[in-house]
């Protein structure tokens, strides 16, 4: 899936898009840093509340399909550059990470 | 068991804008050299812990991959203040971390534990005159 058509369906704001197609095989939420590191898994999607650009080191370490900051928080614009200059998709919303989640869960990623 | 390349990095205490860069570099090498994605994930969860661990904890350090045949050896050095109680480091969710540094998402007392699982063998030496961490994973 194309980033486009995925903000669509979810009703998201694409921030960042890298340029390759979407390939999502699971999700994980989570804040703490060290928790996703261990249990986010390649090509996974991360809803997570933290914007700042330490995220976007976790997600290219861990070969993260795409992040989906949630509950409307702003992210910061070094983190902006950063996931640019890392090839990393952003998007934002002002959903909870559950109505996401859910959203997730009917477009059949579990 | 010829060491075939070191990558070295120096990690500055406290930088949250550089913090990651030692551990994504390596990361990007071990990929170029066509290291399995399950292990180079395995690397790159204890190689960030470590790299993190002495941005937030230390007084400034230095992270090395070793490249071997058989192996990858993840260490780093730090110049203190150490920790006074390994064990206790050891705990999952026991942290020293700063508020500031929890805000951001870390400290959850879950970076020497991860480190020690992600890796298949840990050691660990600690000091008032820093800490010295090997962590091995076999390929």
């Amino acid at each position: 899936m194309n980033a486009k058509d995925f903000a669509e369906k979810l009703n998201l704001d694409i921030l960042v898009k890298n340029e390759n197609e979407l390939n999502i095989e699971g999700v994980y939420i989570g804040d703490l840093l060290s928790i996703v590191m261990s249990k986010a898994k390649k090509n996974y999607t991360w809803i997570t509340i933290q914007t700042h650009m330490n995220i976007m080191a976790v997600a290219e370490l861990l070969d993260l399909s795409c992040i989906i900051v949630v509950e409307d928080m702003e992210v910061e614009e070094d983190a902006l550059i950063k996931a640019d200059e890392l090839n990393i998709t952003v998007f934002k919303t002002k959903e909870s990470a559950y109505e996401v989640a859910c959203k997730l869960c009917k477009l059949g990623i579990k | 068991m010829d060491l075939l390349k070191r990558l070295s990095y120096h990690v500055l205490s406290n930088n949250f804008i550089k913090a990651g860069k030692g551990s994504s570099d390596i990361k990007s090498n071990l990929k170029s050299i066509g290291i399995d994605s399950d292990i180079l994930r395995k690397i790159a969860i204890v190689c960030y812990e470590a790299e993190m661990n002495i941005v937030i904890h230390s007084l400034g350090g230095n992270l090395h991959c070793d490249i071997y045949e058989e192996k990858i050896v993840i260490l780093t050095e730090d110049i203190g203040p150490g920790i006074p109680d390994i064990e206790l480091a050891m705990t999952e969710g026991f942290s020293t971390a700063p508020d500031s540094v929890r805000e951001l998402g870390f400290g959850a007392g879950m970076g020497l534990p991860n480190m020690k699982r992600y890796s298949d063998i840990f050691e660990i030496n600690s000091s008032i005159k820093g800490t010295n961490i090997k962590m091995t994973i076999l390929l």
